[in-house]
């Protein structure tokens, strides 16, 4: 138990965070503790949860990428592009389509980073510039609205009616989500290439000398990153019900707090999947809360960015010091 | 070399290496080198930084390549070079000075990492991994909470793990390059043992340390090497500390202690009942001008968190720090650099130096003030102050704006000092100050230690090396658990007497 403590005291901080927020929001409003609202905020959290761990993964691995979010808007223009041309297609062929673009535009930073050795975070912040270039300059800023219908359509998975007449639903994004969460938790856990990312981002030179293939490593983690913005891409668009060039312009900030927030640490080694949805769920419940307590939307940004600073002090610093009985256990020398 | 027959030792080398040349860019890094290793026995290697410890290392472990005509029998079998498969697969491990472990990972995943290695990605078998690990550490006498993230140990712990990590590679010769250099003294006792374990139980260890004193207790061989050369293979019954420095720098030292009539000379510092509970105890001391006072003791003996006390950077619960006369009451380390106290850190490469900055730039961060010109920094100042300095205490250098990582041991701590004499201060508190660096280097910087205590200083040498301080300290203060537990006149008492109460 006092294992499990001490291992995951960044998700045991977020929860206990995450629960304060929630008793704080169903007494302040009627609306937020119903399964309506709750599967809301599981419909409209699912695109940043798809980005988080993907870029999860990037971080575990050492790196850093500001890049994935204009890159996702690039893969959902040119996938509504190839979709019109070959007439229609299907979500089949939308993910694979999406899922390909994705993984090519994240190869294009790893190739960056590892060829020509571009410190992650200036070759993302080159590559957001000349991806976003690139989309406005082609498209002269022109959303799509002509989607094929398949991609338009909700798909509910499951509904129910409530007390109240309203329906509560879960949707495709939700079960998309669902599956690149599991993926990722398979890859970076239960793999042997996903351990080899941790040790690689804990200590690179170790890493090296034990045999790790360095530039394999880059590639992996750039274009699983690439995979999941591709995927979100193509979520966003079906949620949205549109293409537009700047819709996610932004977004990779909002994405890489929430999963710094989730135990994630830029340097590497370290960070979990559960710990990046909590970070994730952390930053939606309270935007959510605000809505239904009617706070401006003008004030959101600001608390929202209060709130992480308060949940990132209490996880990464004095979780120790605030339960002192952890640290009694020292290992003899 | 004929030293088969030595120590009776009839057992066939596992790993004997004849004629082994190696040049770097014009320099002869290894000249005509032979070593031979026994199965099962724990050998030394000595020798200065540069003397081609590390080369021989390499060489063995196939990262170099040596010239033609190197002959090498491992195990049985004749190469004339080493490739790092080759090594590995049939068991030469290296623990590396700085571990290449992964400290998020927990202790079954660092023991046990060879076994996610491969060329296709697989599912990972957790309970192997445990399995693996905990029967690595059992073989070394040890148990650990193998799931648990290795940054939750102490550095001794971690060394354990990465002697277990070699075991799981079927090691039947580890090298071990300065194991014990960030180790307290029980924590390298608790080492030793194991590393005897390890060599009871067939596995050969090759011992590179700085640290004589372990040298002597743990190894039955000594290979010494000098500037590239072989000097010659030892048993170690016979050596002393004093024969091997003899060897490996080939000078000879005269170890005598110090002699100074320090009786008329004025206090600089006295210090009354000074204490931090849970640091430090009641402490008192004197400090003339011109003596060099010694602080020994174990780590963690409330020696470090005294001198950086008196730094200005802790401020004490109760007592008084009275400087030149003066009742002093430190804010932060300012006022006390202000008021003429320079503190020269026991950590040169994380807090003492700025690594990668340059040699000028580091020499002149703590007296900035003395090279302004009209508010700016004035190059033409910095650069007479930092030859001066250069030149006073003998630094070898290429260029002043090379970064400081390019020096030795030895020279980045004359660097350290002469950052710490540029703000002219009375007392100077140095805090191990010879860790990291070659014993003849050694001799250098006590050397300036000592004209700076003739030209007038105070100074405070802490050292857990209890000869450093008898020889090159007035008096010695013994600290235990952060009280002063003892106090000896070098030459009233002998080295021994002060070592047994030291080490008991």
């Amino acid at each position: 138990m006092r294992r499990f403590v001490r291992s995951h005291a960044t998700e045991l901080a977020l929860l206990a965070v995450i629960a304060v927020i929630c008793v704080f929001l169903s007494f302040a409003s009627q609306r937020f503790f119903t399964l309506g609202n709750a599967f809301d905020l599981l419909n409209t959290s699912s695109v940043n949860i798809i980005f988080a761990v993907g870029l999860l993964v990037v971080l575990i691995a050492g790196g850093i990428d500001i890049s994935f979010a204009v890159a996702a808007s690039v893969v959902q223009y040119l996938t509504a592009t190839v979709l019109g041309w070959i007439g229609g297609g299907n979500w089949t062929v939308g993910l694979i389509i999406a899922g390909a673009l994705g993984v090519a535009l994240g190869c294009i930073n790893a190739l960056l980073i590892h060829r020509f050795r571009i410190i992650s975070i200036v070759a993302t912040i080159s590559t957001f510039n000349i991806f976003f270039g690139l989309l406005m300059f082609f498209t002269g800023g022109v959303s799509i609205y002509n989607l094929p219908d398949w991609l338009t359509t909700r798909v509910v998975l499951f509904e129910r009616e409530m007390a109240d007449g309203t329906w509560a639903e879960i949707t495709l994004p939700v079960l998309i989500m669902a599956i690149c969460v599991f993926a990722t938790w398979a890859l970076i856990t239960r793999t042997t290439t996903g351990r080899q990312l941790y040790a690689f981002g804990d200590n690179p030179e170790g890493a090296r000398r034990f045999g790790i293939n360095i530039g394999a490593m880059q590639f992996i983690a750039f274009g699983w990153l690439g995979l999941m913005a591709g995927i979100a891409g193509l979520v966003q668009a079906h949620y949205a019900q549109e293409v537009v060039p700047n819709a996610l312009y932004g977004r990779e900030l909002d994405v890489l707090a929430a999963v710094v927030l989730g135990g994630a640490r830029l340097g590497g080694g370290k960070g979990s999947v559960f710990g990046c949805i909590l970070g994730v769920l952390l930053v939606s419940i309270t935007q959510n809360g605000l809505n239904l307590m009617g706070v401006s939307p003008f004030a959101f940004k600001m608390i929202v960015g209060a709130i992480i600073l308060a949940a990132i002090t209490l996880s990464n610093t004095s979780i120790e010091r605030l339960l002192p009985f952890l640290k009694s256990r020292r290992a003899p020398s | 070399m004929a030293d088969q027959a030595l120590d009776g030792a009839a057992s066939r080398p596992l790993l004997s290496l004849r004629n082994i040349n190696m040049t770097f860019g014009g320099v002869k890094a290894l000249k005509n080198v032979s070593f031979e290793v026994l199965p099962g026995e724990v050998h030394c290697l000595a020798g200065e930084n540069g003397s081609g410890k590390s080369t021989l290392i390499k060489v063995i472990t196939g990262v170099y390549k040596p010239e033609a005509g190197a002959m090498i029998d491992y195990d049985g079998q004749s190469y004339s070079q080493m490739s790092p498969v080759t090594a590995q697969a049939g068991g030469i491990q290296v623990i590396w000075q700085d571990l290449a472990l992964f400290p998020e990972m927990t202790v079954a995943e660092n023991i046990a990492f060879q076994t996610v290695i491969g060329r296709w990605p697989r599912l990972v078998n957790y309970a192997e991994m445990r399995r693996v690990a905990t029967s690595a550490l059992q073989r070394l006498g040890v148990t650990l909470d193998v799931d648990l993230a290795l940054h939750h140990f102490p550095i001794a712990q971690r060394q354990i793990v990465a002697i277990a990590r070699a075991l799981v590679g079927e090691a039947k010769l580890v090298f071990m390059d300065e194991p014990t250099a960030s180790l307290t003294q029980s924590e390298t006792d608790y080492l030793l043992d194991i590393v005897r374990n390890l060599s009871a139980s067939g596995v050969a260890v090759v011992f590179v340390s700085h640290r004589l004193a372990e040298v002597l207790e743990i190894s039955s061989r000594v290979t010494v090497l000098r500037d590239g050369g072989l000097v010659g293979v030892y048993p170690t019954k016979g050596l002393t500390q004093s024969r091997i420095t003899e060897l490996m720098t080939g000078k000879t030292f005269d170890h005598s202690v110090l002699r100074r009539d320090l009786a008329k000379s004025p206090v600089v510092l006295e210090v009354e009942g000074l204490s931090r509970p849970g640091e430090f105890e009641d402490v008192s001391l004197t400090v003339r001008r011109g003596e060099t006072l010694g602080i020994t003791g174990l780590l963690g003996a409330g020696r470090t968190e005294l001198a950086l006390t008196l730094f200005g950077m802790r401020k004490p619960k109760s007592g008084s720090i009275v400087l030149n006369g003066n009742l002093v009451r430190f804010g932060s380390n300012r006022d006390a650099v202000a008021a003429g106290v320079a503190y020269l850190s026991e950590d040169r490469l994380s807090l003492g130096l700025i690594q990668p900055q340059a040699i000028a730039d580091n020499m002149v961060i703590a007296s900035l003030d003395k090279i302004l010109a009209g508010g700016f920094i004035s190059s033409d100042r910095k650069r007479s102050l930092v030859n001066g300095w250069i030149r006073d205490l003998g630094i070898r250098i290429g260029r002043q704006d090379d970064a400081i990582s390019t020096l030795s041991g030895g020279n980045q701590q004359r660097v350290a000092i002469a950052k710490w004499l540029a703000t002219d201060p009375r007392l100077l508190i140095l805090d191990a100050p010879t860790v990291g660096v070659d014993v003849g280097a050694r001799a250098g910087i006590f050397d300036i230690v000592s004209k700076l205590a003739d030209s007038g200083l105070a100074i405070i040498l802490i050292s857990d090396e209890v000869p450093e301080v008898y020889y090159n300290a007035d008096r010695v203060l013994h600290m235990a658990q952060g009280r002063i537990v003892g106090q000896y006149a070098p030459g009233a008492a002998t080295l021994q007497a002060i070592e047994e109460a030291v080490y008991a």
